[in-house]
């Protein structure tokens, strides 16, 4: 594919920040740059790569802010972006695909992403609109939750700020976007603040200029076509009507839900617990990013969040709490102390399992309160569940790989989930290839879930998928109705550059292939791609409550065919040809998890 | 893998649209494996690198999806363009590719779910599952049968047949399937426990399969008991319902059934507002073809008539609605169930029947035959006018 002499979708500027020296400028992309990684978690990727040796605490260490092309257009689901830089908590490359309205913003203002390098000597913020860019003291905000500071900052624009926790030093701290959009996982709301960076706000005015927009209007009808015959997304019981807590019950009567720290995989009081009872209990008000029509993220009568899927049954099942109102609680304070609710309930369930006793609710709260404020035993809490674990001699209780803490789907329950949590380039991650598609939603057609027959590929190309998804930008969620077949139509009547399917799923595999470079650059090869023994056992439980363990020679044997698929050497090592043919290098030397 | 090939190769012959002994199967994890080996693997390998896929089906279609397909690839000039709810839903179109050149392949392949080449059969692939494959040579027999009978018929009714055309026909209509008939009575309901019902289900879903009445993409089943719907899931075989049947309870308590049926909205209906317990929808191919045939000239809603009609249409007494898949505006939930009131049987325009009953599923299944059986007697008849 060729760009055109003019540029459509895409800005083809980028502001780089230097904190250290209250710096900025204004950069174009190279020409082909944007050709081969599109936007969002492929740019930002390529932006990273130079430094990923360093430390994330180095400030040379970049955090970058990048959307895609399909932002700020009619596209359908393009209100997306990504935020990545080395991640704290696992010492991968660490990136969250988040909502709202940030990346529209940004194009808006004419750029399609944020450098920024460098720590400032003062709590700063940064504040972008059509007028310029401008280095605010921020000292005002220290210690703020994020609340707060959304109020304080209102009138700004789009709005991501850290919360306390990543001031404190939680390893698994987000940056909130716009109030009610997490950019969760990873820890990067912790390299904000290793920059002494609370906020960036952004507004613009200037619309991103679409090639065709008859051609684009046809495209989108496509994908609206798909979305609305799609039950997972517009059916009665989807993630429209329901949020994603609609897979709640999904998971429960799959005897999927991670139950007492993965102990067992069905808890008795999921019916009550579901998103039906959220409605009841909150009102069923809904909201979404800018640029969907799918909306699923749902709110209270108050417009505050309602948990998504994964709190619901992390702060639930995972605790073994059976109280909805702590579940809300405990969403509320992640969310203004800025934390992952994914880590933080691992990270208590953990606790839960070595301490041997079961967390009240009170506990739970105050537990998540003192790692907030790195305070008591909260200090080391806050460095999540792999490393408190370890801290204990008890590394066999962290539900982790790469150090993250898995999501919400008991990996026992779904083989391809079990490949995809132990492959993911950022540690335990459902999102990466979201294989729960076909086990366990049937889309595009069901695969037997118990069976690692064929997944090493499937995984290795939902992965490609996703990548490219993450990077036109486009939600996930959408692709279980339409493919990148529609979306090859939607990107070529936004950018004016004909593209296939195919080609997309190139561009996918090259992001995928240069996040294994980095990783592999800072020591993660194919050891690090396993999962916590617990899922192997055989004796784990005889309660009957268990799904059965996964057999580990099978699954080292998937891991094996992966790694051919993926163009890996048997140690995970990248290898040249492979890197060659995706037109990328490979990064010389490496030492152990650097 | 043997099993994996087995249970396509049974499939296919059960569903007796393909040769059997003359299917080829490839499926690509780390490596490619093919049932068996044959000239034509090394004309097929190229695809997998061409195509995002992983897994590869070729069938010889058998009598008499044969001769028809064959027909109407010579005639199609281009794709052949059927206008049944399978192909605008699913296939577009059918892309007709003169030999198995890898590249001509390939380029229909990646814009369309199969491609003909009438010398050498069907190719179609999937990108999870040989099951994508298999659904979708299924359609393009499906989608092909009915666009060859509904054409026949429209040339007929405008007098513009020719004499091999007529001889095709014969010869076509002598290799169709006998007339379905109920064999046996069905388990009797009214079904009081959740086993009764998903046994009773899984028992009535295997005859409509077994009758040939859902030849084509899935059709679906569900039974209302204790103010739960149970329903098979989306994309499930009828004949294969075990693990399939996703309990939805009507008020809405549960989210479980996000794997429903995509008619589930129609189902949840005709439940509600007609009080039938037990309802079944195929796509029985005769039905199909007599819902499309209508004769109206200058029609203003034409080429939309599939949501839009609203005419007041019957064939053999049976109404024929318009609709949807799903929710929207447009969806079957709007129709069905106010033509199901008082009624046991609907023909959805270009798609299929939905029957109902309000014990068990005899009076479905049974409804279900005639409806198809009359469809066809009374095709004859328009054929013969
Ligand atoms: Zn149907």
């Amino acid at each position: 594919m060729k760009p055109g002499k003019d540029i459509f979708g895409w800005r083809g500027k980028y502001i780089d920040i230097d904190l250290n020296a209250g710096f900025y400028e204004v950069k174009e992309h190279f020409a082909d740059v944007l050709l081969k990684f599109l936007g969002g978690r492929g740019l930002a990727g390529h932006y990273l790569r130079n430094t990923i040796r360093l430390g994330w605490d180095d400030p040379r260490t970049p955090l970058l802010f990048f959307t895609g092309p399909l932002v700020d257009t009619p596209s359908p689901t393009s209100g997306r972006m990504t935020i990545m830089s080395k991640s704290p908590l696992t010492g991968t490359i660490g990136d969250s695909s988040v909502g709202g309205t940030f990346g529209t913003n940004l194009k808006r203002a004419g750029f399609d992403g944020i450098i920024i390098r460098g720590c400032s000597q003062f709590l700063c913020g940064v504040e972008i609109n059509d007028g310029g860019i401008h280095i605010i003291d921020a000292s005002r905000l220290e210690w703020l939750e994020t609340g707060p500071c959304f109020s304080a900052l209102a009138g700004k624009g789009s709005v991501a700020v850290i919360g306390p926790a990543a001031e404190n030093g939680v390893l698994f701290s987000n940056i909130m976007v716009d109030r009610r959009h997490a950019a969760g996982r990873n820890g990067l709301g912790l390299v904000m603040a290793s920059k002494n960076l609370k906020y960036i706000t952004v507004s613009g005015t200037r619309k991103t200029r679409v090639f065709d927009p008859e051609k684009l209007k046809k495209a989108n009808e496509d994908v609206f076509r798909l979305t609305a015959a799609s039950p997972f997304i517009s059916g009665k019981f989807g993630i429209s009507r329901f949020g994603t807590g609609a897979l709640y019950d999904l998971m429960d009567s799959r005897g999927m839900t991670p139950t007492d720290n993965f102990k067992k995989s069905k808890f008795s009081s999921a019916r009550e617990m579901n998103a039906f009872a959220y409605k009841k209990r909150y009102g069923s008000g809904r909201t979404g990013c800018s640029g969907c029509h799918i909306r699923c993220k749902h709110i209270d009568r108050m417009g505050n969040s309602l948990p998504e899927f994964e709190t619901m049954s992390h702060f639930s099942a995972l605790l073994l709490n059976r109280d909805i109102g702590i579940v809300a609680e405990a969403n509320r304070i992640c969310n203004e102390t800025g934390m992952d609710t994914i880590s933080a309930a691992a990270t208590l369930s953990c606790y839960a399992e070595i301490s041997g006793k079961t967390l009240s609710g009170r506990n739970i709260i105050s537990l998540l309160t003192d790692i907030a404020k790195g305070q008591g035993e909260g200090i080391e809490l806050g460095r999540g569940s792999a490393r408190y674990a370890e801290s204990k001699g008890r590394s066999e209780t962290a539900m982790t790989v790469k150090g993250q803490e898995l999501s919400a789907y008991d990996p026992r329950g779904a083989y391809g989930m079990a490949l995809a949590f132990a492959v993911s380039t950022r540690g335990a991650c459902h999102l990466r290839a979201y294989p729960i598609s076909h086990e366990i939603l049937r889309k595009p057609v069901a695969t037997d879930r118990f069976s690692f027959a064929g997944k090493a590929r499937i995984i290795k190309i939902a992965e490609d998928l996703n990548a490219a998804a993450d990077s036109l930008t486009a939600c996930k969620f959408v692709f279980m109705a339409a493919s990148l077949e529609e979306y090859a139509g939607v990107f070529s009547a936004v950018t004016g550059v004909e593209t296939s399917a195919r080609d997309l799923f190139e561009i996918g595999e090259r992001i995928c292939y240069n996040e294994r470079i980095m990783n592999f650059a800072n020591g993660f090869d194919a050891a690090d791609d396993i999962l916590p023994d617990r899922f192997f056992r055989k004796d784990a439980d005889d309660s009957g409550q268990t799904a059965r363990p996964i057999d580990k020679d099978a699954f080292l044997k998937t891991l094996e065919n992966y790694r051919r698929v993926r163009g890996l050497t048997g140690s995970g090592r990248p290898d040249p040809e492979t890197a060659k043919k995706l037109d990328l290098t490979l990064i010389p030397d490496n030492t152990k998890h650097g | 893998m043997d099993n994996l090939f087995q249970h396509y190769e049974q499939k296919l012959a059960e569903s007796g649209i393909a040769e059997t002994g003359a299917t080829l199967m490839g499926v690509l994890d780390a490596d490619l494996e093919w049932n068996r080996m044959d000239p034509l693997c090394k004309k097929l390998t190229p695809l997998f690198d061409c195509l995002t896929i992983n897994s590869l089906l070729l069938i010889v279609p058998a009598e008499p999806y044969r001769s028809i397909i064959r027909f109407l690839a010579e005639t199609s000039h281009g794709p052949i363009q059927p206008q049944d709810c399978e192909t605008r839903t699913f296939l577009h179109d059918i892309p007709v590719c003169r030999d198995l050149n890898p590249a001509a392949i390939s380029s229909c392949l990646q814009i369309r779910k199969g491609v003909v080449t009438p010398d050498y059969g069907i190719v179609t692939h999937g990108s999870v599952s040989i099951e994508q494959a298999f659904v979708s040579c299924s359609s393009i027999c499906f989608a092909s049968f009915v666009k060859f009978f509904s054409d026949y018929l429209s040339l007929a009714a405008s007098g513009g047949l020719t004499g091999p055309h007529r001889r095709l026909f014969e010869k076509v209509w002598g290799l169709i399937d006998p007339m379905p008939e109920m064999d046996s009575t069905l388990l009797e309901g009214p079904f009081q426990t959740e086993f009764e019902v998903r046994t009773a289900m899984m028992e009535a879903g295997s005859a409509t399969v077994k009758k040939r009445l859902v030849d084509s993409y899935f059709g679906n089943i569900s039974y209302c008991c204790d103010e739960v719907l149970y329903i098979s899931q989306t994309g499930s075989s009828l004949d294969d319902l075990e693990h399939c049947i996703d309990p939805c309870p009507l008020d809405e308590s549960s989210c479980a059934s996000m794997t429903a049926s995509s008619e589930l909205p129609a189902h949840f209906e005709v439940i509600k507002q007609t009080g039938a317990r037990a309802i079944l929808h195929g796509h029985p191919k005769f039905a199909v073809i007599l819902s499309m045939d209508c004769r109206i000239a200058d029609c203003p809603i034409k080429g939309e008539c599939y949501r839009k009609c609203d005419r007041d249409r019957s064939v053999c007494g049976v109404p024929i609605v318009p609709g949807e898949v799903g929710s929207g505006p447009y969806g079957l939930c709007n129709t069905i169930p106010k033509a199901l009131t008082g009624k046991s049987g609907v023909i959805v325009y270009g798609h299929g029947v939905f029957t109902s009953g309000d014990t068990d599923f005899n009076d479905p299944f049974r409804r279900l035959l005639e409806i198809e059986n009359g469809c066809r007697r009374e095709y004859l008849k328009r054929v013969e006018e």
